[in-house]
């Protein structure tokens, strides 16, 4: 699954990056694009990962409440992403120690597991492969309740446009309000989960997420920061109940490599 | 991959660059790449800077060359080098303005650099250079030769001399303070104060 999330990309977003092929006028924005469809070409045909950051493992497990595991789920998918790395000719990223940064895991260890407990007897997991140069320009904001919506908006806007080329643009950008401080960056991680461009089912939401989408692509940053109209794929926005003196805002930014698979057991 | 659509034809570039041809480029213009590059990134920069600091020579000649922000997957035999794309280049801001007092001529990487970047290009008659982020699959496959010259205990940050061909790319800053990226303002001339 490790392997196979590195090298295809995801006919979703494949769509996706051909709508703003088509839509582009500047030349740097529309060649940018026709790089990222032939490198998605070539990466298939000769089996080698879409990007050269082959990522951090990323697991939403959601448990039914009927299914009884025994032994060490998060131990179970450290030897999968173990197995997928070293074997896969896939890049091992994961540092040790963040303050001495000498010693790499050698295995790309350990995975990034939540664990949800859902009703029902399935095992679902939920995977991405996440990129670093994304996931820098992510951010958290604890925001005033009287700011709002348009204080999240304008939070949002400006972060991705200071972010500018850096994360890889086109984006998709996962968003959490309310929860708590930790709670809200899990929701802009789980966010980024959903498939892409699906809006939310909740109307608040889907429009906010319309109105930061439109907001991001005025921006001009554009593909790779070059220009264009084309910043970000999707938005996608996940709220949960939160403090009444509180309003905790957090975007986890997603590059155009948005590589993710599900599986059900 | 059909980059017909380009606005005005690639301009091959052969490197090590030379410094008339790199005094010639403008920012915005659609490059093709020939030739030998050194890949580096966070941890190879902590350790160049250190030996420039000591006194002591890079692991390359610096005279010319160009520096590609890069840390590739391994290849699958018999492939030399994986995917092979670009990393984002402001992490290197802090090394950058000495290196290419060094010699470097040209970095190649993603994104938007601070200010003392586009100064030092402009100061030493150098560029920076941009590719297409997460494309690394068809960037590795452009790459005809690589081997590891430094540093092999870093892995994927080890410095490595590779030659490419017909390597995509844009000029993203200019030596004459010019730079691609829709926000920034051109520099005024050496010597005046921007």
């Amino acid at each position: 699954m490790c392997h196979r999330i590195n090298v295809s990309l995801p006919e979703d977003l494949r769509g996706a990056l051909e709508q703003g092929r088509d839509r582009e006028q500047l030349a740097c924005a529309r060649e940018t694009l026709e790089v990222l469809l032939a490198n998605a070409e070539i990466a298939a045909r000769e089996d080698l990962p879409l990007c050269q950051d082959t990522g951090m493992v990323v697991v939403f497990v959601e448990q039914g409440e009927d299914l009884c595991l025994h032994g060490d789920l998060a131990a179970a998918i450290n030897a999968g992403v173990a197995e997928a790395y070293v074997g896969g000719y896939l890049r091992r990223s994961l540092l040790a120690n963040p303050l001495q940064r000498n010693t790499n895991t050698g295995d790309n260890t350990p995975a990034f597991v939540h664990l949800e407990r859902v009703p029902g007897d399935r095992l679902t997991l939920r995977l991405a492969a996440k990129g670093g140069g994304s996931e820098n320009m992510s951010a958290l904001w604890m925001l005033s309740p009287s700011e709002g919506r348009a204080g999240l908006v304008k939070a949002i806007v400006a972060r991705v446009a200071e972010a500018g080329g850096r994360p890889c643009p086109p984006l998709v950008l996962g968003v959490g309000v309310g929860s708590n401080f930790e709670g809200v960056a899990r929701l802009a991680k789980r966010a980024l989960f959903r498939r892409l461009g699906e809006p939310s089912p909740d109307p608040e939401l889907a429009s906010l997420e319309a109105e930061i989408l439109e907001r991001v692509n005025a921006t001009g940053v554009g593909p790779m920061g070059l220009g264009g109209v084309t910043t970000a794929l999707a938005v996608h926005v996940l709220s949960a109940p939160c403090h009444l003196a509180t309003m905790p805002v957090a975007l986890n930014v997603q590059c155009h490599s948005a590589r993710h698979a599900t599986v059900v057991i | 991959m059909d980059l017909t659509t380009a606005s005005s034809p690639a301009l091959r570039l052969d490197l090590p660059l030379s410094r008339a041809r790199a005094l010639s480029l403008r920012a915005g213009q659609t490059v093709r790449l020939y030739g030998v590059m050194y890949t580096a990134r966070d941890a190879a920069h902590a350790r160049m800077t250190e030996a420039l600091a000591a006194g002591e020579g890079l692991p390359f000649d610096p005279e010319g060359a160009t520096i590609y922000y890069c840390g590739p997957t391994p290849g699958r035999p018999p492939r030399l080098i994986g995917s092979a794309g670009p990393t984002t280049s402001s992490r290197m801001d802090k090394y950058a303005p000495a290196l290419y007092r060094a010699g470097v001529r040209a970095t190649l990487g993603k994104g938007e650099r601070a200010l003392s970047v586009r100064e030092a290009c402009r100061e030493t008659g150098s560029v920076y250079l941009v590719t297409v982020g997460g494309a690394g699959a068809l960037l590795g496959s452009r790459i005809v030769a690589a081997e590891v010259v430094a540093y092999p205990e870093l892995g994927p940050e080890a410095v490595r001399r590779i030659v490419v061909e017909d390597f995509p790319a844009w000029v993203a800053y200019d030596a004459g303070g010019l730079s691609i990226f829709p926000g920034d303002q051109p520099l005024g001339p050496v010597g005046r104060a921007d």
